[in-house]
C-alpha cells in the first residue's frame, strides 16, 4: 500500500494538476470554462410547457371523420346515417346493410403506415388507424392506434420545439435552453430574464392566423349572440366599438401561406407587414378581386385582430395588418407569424424565476458557508490528528479543487442545493481519512511498526471506504434520476464529491504519507 | 520535532452498547409511534413543490414593517384567491439586498379547477398578485416567483416517495450482495427507522417539507448506511476472528472499535452542516436542519438499532469459511 511505482506517482500528480487546471479559470484570470451557474444562482426563468395532446388527438379524429365523408361521397356514393367523433373514436354508420363491405374497404385508405421506422421505438412500426366493424349495428369505429398516438406526440413536440426556438431566437433572447422534458412537456430556460411574462406569451401563443370574409348580413348581438347560418361563426374582436363579428367559417387564406412577416410604422401607427407565397397570393388575389367593397377579418387564435374593407384587388400577395398594436406587440406578432403556428396549444405548468439580486445573495452566502465549513473541518482535523491532519487537509483542499474542476470541465450546472452538496461532501470526505487513521492507531497500539501500521491501516480500511461511498453514491444516483430542477444539482455535486474524495482521501493522502515514511523513517506515529 | 499525540478518545472503550439494546429498542419504537401519530394528527407543512400554487419573494426600497404587511394583506385579500400567507423576512447579513426588513415572502394557496384550467388558474393568480402589488408599491421588485400547477406538484410528490423507496431497495440489494441477508435486513430496518423519525420531526416542528427535504432524507439514508456499513464491516471481520465468543460480545467489541471513527466523522459532518445552517441563508436552512437531525439519528441507529438487530436476525457465524 505504501509502495508507489513511478508511473503511479506521475499519474496521481497528473490527475491532480488536471483538476486544478480545469478549476483555475474560476478564481484566476486563466482562460477556460468556469462553473456553469444554475438559474437560481445567476437569475433567470425556468418554464415548463405542456403540449395539449388531447386537443391534437381530437383534431386528428375530426380530420378522419371529414376524410371519411369525402370517401363516401365518391361515386357510387354510400349513404351514411351517422359520422361523428364520439369520445376517442369516429363512429360511422352506413344507411344500408349491403354497403358495409364497400364502406369498410373504402375507408381502409385512411390508415397509413407510420413513419420510416426511424422513430426507434419498438412497436411503433404499424398503421395509424384501427377499424372496428360491427355488421349488426352497421357501424365502423375508427380509432387512432397507440403507435399513431406516439408518432403524433413525438412529431408535435419536435415541431413545437422548432417553432419555439425560431420565436425565441427572433425575439433577441440570449442563450435560451429549449428541450423536451418527459413525454409531453417542453422546458424553456432563459438565463438573466427574471420577468418571463413576455416569453410566456411568445411561447404560449398558438399563432394560428387565418383570413376570413366578414358576413355583415348576419346580425350579431352585443354579447355575441345571434343566429348563425351554416358556414358562419361569430368571433370576438379586439376592438371595443365592435366586440363581436360574424365571419365565414371557411378561411380565404391561412398563415401557413405566409413567407414573410415584419413590423413597421405607417402613419405613426405600428403595423405588421406580410407577404404570401404563390398559392397564398393567388387565393388572396382571387377572393379580393371578387369581393371589392366587403370586409375581411384577420383572425389570430380565434380572435379577430382587425377587419379592414377590401378597397381593391390585392394581387401582389403582400399587405399590412393594422390593429391595436404598440410597436412591441406588432414586433412580437411579426415574430410569431414568421416562426409559424404551433401544432398544438401549450400551457405553462411550472414557472420558477429568480431575480439577479436573490441569485447574488445566494452565491455570497453559499460561498461564505463553504469557506467557513471548510476551515472549521480543517481546524478540527488538525487538532485531532496533528501531522496526519495536515495530510488529510491537503487532500481536502485538492478535493475541493477537483470538484470545482470537474464541474467546470463537465459543464455541469451548479445550483444552490449544489453548494449544499459541496459543503456536505467536505464534511463527509474526511470520513475515509478518519477510518484509515483510526485503524492505523489501532494497529499501532497492537505493536506494529509505523510503516507496518500505516500499511495495515490503509488496506484494512479499504473495503469499508468503498462500501460506504458506494451506498452514498447510490443515494445520489437515485436523486439524480428522480429529482427535479435544482435538487438535481445537489445530486451532481454530491456524486462528483464522493468520487473525488475517494481519490484524494485514499490515493492522494496515501502518497503523501508514503513520501513522509520514506523520507523521515519515523520511529513513532504522531497520530 | 515534537509531535503531539492528540487523542480525544481512550485507546479502547468497552461501553456495553448491546446490553442497552432493549432500552434503545423501546426508545426507537416510541419515537416511531410518536412520528407516525404526529404525521396523521398534524400532517406535514408541504411547500409549494408538493402543493402547487404561487410563491413570491418581494423587496421594496422602504422597510416592510408590520403596517406594510397589513397593507399588502388587505390588497391581496380582496383578490379572491383564497388563503394568502405573508411573512416579513429579516436578514442579518450586511450587504445582502434584504438586510434590515426589506423583503417579504408571499404564499398563495393552490387555485382550484379541472385539468388545464387549474394550470391556467395558477398563472392568473400570479399575474393578479403582481398587478396588485405593483399598483401598491411601484418600486416593488420580485426576487423570486414560483408558480406550480397541480400536475407538476402531484408528480413531484410521486417522484419523492418513489425515490426514497427505490433508494431503500437498492441499499437492501447492495448490502445483501456485499454481506449476508441478515445484515441487509438490519441495515434497511435502521434506515426505515431514520426516515420515519425524520419525517416525524418535520411533522412536529411543522417546518416546510419540500424538494430539498427529500434530498436531505436521501442523503441521510446514504449517510446512515455509510455508518452502518462501517460497523458491519468490523462485525464481519471480528465474527470470523473470534469464533468462540458470544455474538453479543463480538457486536459490542466491533461497535466500540469503530466508535471513535463514528463520532469523529459525525462531528466533522455536523461542523460543515452547522456552517450551512447558520450562514447558508433561508433557502438552505430547512435542508441543513434536516441533515443535522438525520446525522444524529443515523449515527444513533447504526449503533443502537442496526448492530443489535443482527442478534435478532441470527447472523451466520461461518461466513465464507467453507
Amino acid at each position: 500500500m505504501l509502495y508507489f511505482a513511478n508511473w503511479k506517482i506521475a499519474l496521481i500528480i497528473a490527475v491532480s494538476l488536471l483538476g486544478i487546471w480545469f478549476a483555475a479559470p474560476n478564481f484566476s484570470p486563466l482562460p477556460g470554462q468556469t462553473v456553469n451557474l444554475g438559474l437560481d444562482l445567476q437569475g433567470g426563468s425556468h418554464l415548463v410547457f405542456e403540449v395539449d395532446l388531447p386537443g391534437v388527438r381530437a383534431e386528428r379524429l375530426d380530420g378522419l371523420s371529414q376524410e371519411a365523408t369525402v370517401l363516401f361521397r365518391q361515386q357510387p356514393a354510400i349513404p351514411t346515417a351517422a359520422n361523428a367523433v364520439i369520445g376517442d373514436e369516429v363512429v360511422v354508420r352506413v344507411a344500408r346493410a349491403e354497403d358495409m363491405n364497400e364502406a369498410y374497404n373504402r375507408i381502409q385508405s385512411l390508415s397509413r403506415p407510420i413513419g420510416d421506422g426511424s422513430m426507434g421505438l419498438a412497436g411503433v412500426a404499424g398503421r395509424t388507424v384501427a377499424f372496428n366493424r360491427d355488421d349488426s349495428e352497421r357501424t365502423i369505429r375508427l380509432s387512432l392506434t397507440d403507435a399513431a398516438m406516439i408518432d403524433i406526440r413525438d412529431r408535435t413536440i419536435a415541431q413545437s420545439i422548432e417553432v419555439i426556438r425560431r420565436r425565441i431566437d427572433a425575439s433577441g433572447t440570449t442563450e435560451p435552453t429549449i428541450a423536451r422534458q418527459g413525454d409531453e412537456r417542453i422546458l424553456v430556460q432563459v438565463p438573466g430574464e427574471s420577468n418571463p411574462q413576455r416569453i410566456i406569451e411568445l411561447v404560449g401563443t398558438t399563432a394560428r392566423m387565418t383570413f376570413h370574409l366578414v358576413r355583415s348580413d348576419v346580425a350579431v348581438g352585443a354579447n355575441g349572440q345571434g343566429r348563425t347560418p351554416p358556414g358562419v361563426m361569430i368571433l370576438q374582436q379586439d376592438d371595443l366599438s365592435e366586440p363581436y363579428i360574424a365571419v365565414e367559417r371557411r378561411a380565404m387564406v391561412s398563415g401557413e401561406n405566409l413567407t414573410y412577416a415584419g413590423s413597421s410604422f405607417q402613419d405613426g401607427q405600428a403595423v405588421v407587414e406580410f407577404r404570401f407565397d404563390t398559392t397564398g397570393a393567388a387565393a388572396f388575389g382571387r377572393v379580393t378581386s371578387q369581393n371589392v367593397g366587403r370586409r375581411f377579418a384577420v383572425v389570430l387564435d380565434d380572435i379577430v385582430i382587425s377587419s379592414p374593407r377590401i378597397l381593391g384587388p390585392i394581387l401582389g400577395g403582400s399587405g399590412i395588418i393594422t390593429g391595436n398594436f404598440t410597436f412591441e406587440s406588432a414586433y412580437d406578432l411579426a415574430v410569431l407569424l414568421q416562426a409559424g403556428a404551433l401544432p398544438a396549444e401549450l400551457t405553462v405548468v411550472e414557472q420558477r424565476s429568480v431575480g439577479p439580486g436573490l441569485g447574488q445573495d445566494s452565491i455570497n452566502k453559499g460561498t461564505f458557508a463553504v469557506v467557513t465549513g471548510f476551515i472549521a473541518v480543517m481546524v478540527f482535523m488538525l487538532a485531532a490528528y496533528s501531522l496526519f491532519g495536515v495530510f488529510s487537509n491537503l487532500a481536502l483542499m485538492l478535493n475541493v479543487m477537483l470538484i470545482l474542476g470537474a464541474l467546470s470541465g463537465l459543464q455541469a450546472t451548479l445550483t444552490l442545493p449544489g453548494i449544499a452538496g459541496i459543503i456536505l461532501t467536505i464534511g463527509m470526505a474526511v470520513d475515509a481519512n478518519v477510518l484509515i487513521y483510526e485503524r492505523i492507531r489501532e494497529e499501532s497500539r497492537n505493536g506494529r511498526t509505523p510503516a507496518n501500521a500505516i500499511e495495515k491501516g490503509y488496506s484494512e480500511a479499504l473495503s469499508a471506504i468503498l462500501d460506504a461511498n458506494i451506498t452514498t453514491l447510490i443515494a445520489a444516483g437515485v436523486l439524480y434520476m428522480l429529482g427535479a430542477g435544482p435538487v438535481r444539482g445537489f445530486a451532481v455535486t454530491l456524486g462528483i464529491g464522493i468520487i473525488t474524495s475517494v481519490f484524494t482521501a485514499f490515493v492522494f493522502s496515501r502518497l503523501l504519507v508514503a513520501m513522509w515514511v520514506k523520507g523521515l523513517k519515523p520511529k513513532k506515529l504522531p497520530i | 520535532m515534537s509531535l503531539a499525540l492528540t487523542q480525544y478518545f481512550p485507546d479502547s472503550t468497552s461501553i456495553p452498547f448491546i446490553k442497552a439494546r432493549f432500552a434503545a429498542f423501546g426508545f426507537s419504537i416510541l419515537m416511531i409511534v410518536a412520528s407516525i401519530a404526529a404525521f396523521f394528527a398534524m400532517g406535514l407543512n408541504f411547500g409549494i413543490d408538493f402543493t402547487g400554487g404561487v410563491t413570491l419573494e418581494v423587496r421594496t426600497e422602504a422597510e416592510i414593517d408590520a403596517a406594510r404587511i397589513d397593507e399588502m394583506r388587505g390588497v391581496l385579500g380582496n383578490l379572491g384567491l383564497g388563503a394568502i400567507e405573508l411573512q416579513g423576512l429579516s436578514e442579518l447579513t450586511e450587504g445582502s439586498e434584504c438586510y434590515g426588513s426589506h423583503c417579504a415572502l408571499i404564499r398563495v394557496q393552490p387555485q382550484g379547477g379541472e385539468g388545464l384550467e387549474a394550470e391556467v388558474a395558477q398563472q392568473e393568480a400570479n399575474l393578479a398578485v403582481q398587478a396588485a402589488l405593483t399598483g401598491l408599491y411601484p418600486d416593488i421588485e420580485y426576487r423570486s416567483v414560483q408558480v406550480l400547477g397541480p400536475k407538476v406538484s402531484g408528480e413531484l410528490v410521486e417522484a419523492g416517495i418513489m425515490s426514497i423507496v427505490i433508494a431503500l431497495v437498492l441499499m437492501l440489494v447492495y448490502i445483501w450482495f456485499r454481506f449476508e441477508w441478515q445484515y441487509s435486513v438490519g441495515a434497511v430496518l435502521a434506515l426505515v427507522h431514520d426516515v420515519i423519525i425524520t419525517i416525524g420531526m418535520f411533522s412536529v416542528t411543522q417546518l416546510e417539507f419540500n424538494l430539498s427535504t427529500i434530498a436531505a432524507i436521501l442523503t441521510i439514508v446514504g449517510y446512515s448506511m455509510n455508518d452502518t456499513v462501517v460497523v458491519y464491516d468490523r462485525i464481519r471481520e471480528k465474527i470470523r476472528k473470534f469464533k468462540k465468543k458470544n455474538l453479543d460480545e463480538v457486536l459490542n467489541l466491533a461497535i466500540n472499535m469503530t466508535l471513535s471513527r463514528t463520532i469523529l466523522t459525525s462531528f466533522t459532518t455536523l461542523v460543515a452542516l452547522f456552517s450551512l445552517w447558520l450562514l447558508g441563508g433561508a433557502a438552505l436552512q430547512g435542508f441543513a436542519f434536516a441533515m443535522i437531525f438525520g446525522i444524529v439519528i443515523g449515527t444513533y441507529s447504526s449503533i443502537f438499532v442496526a448492530a443489535p438487530l443482527l442478534l435478532l436476525t441470527n447472523v451466520k457465524r461461518e461466513t465464507s469459511e467453507s
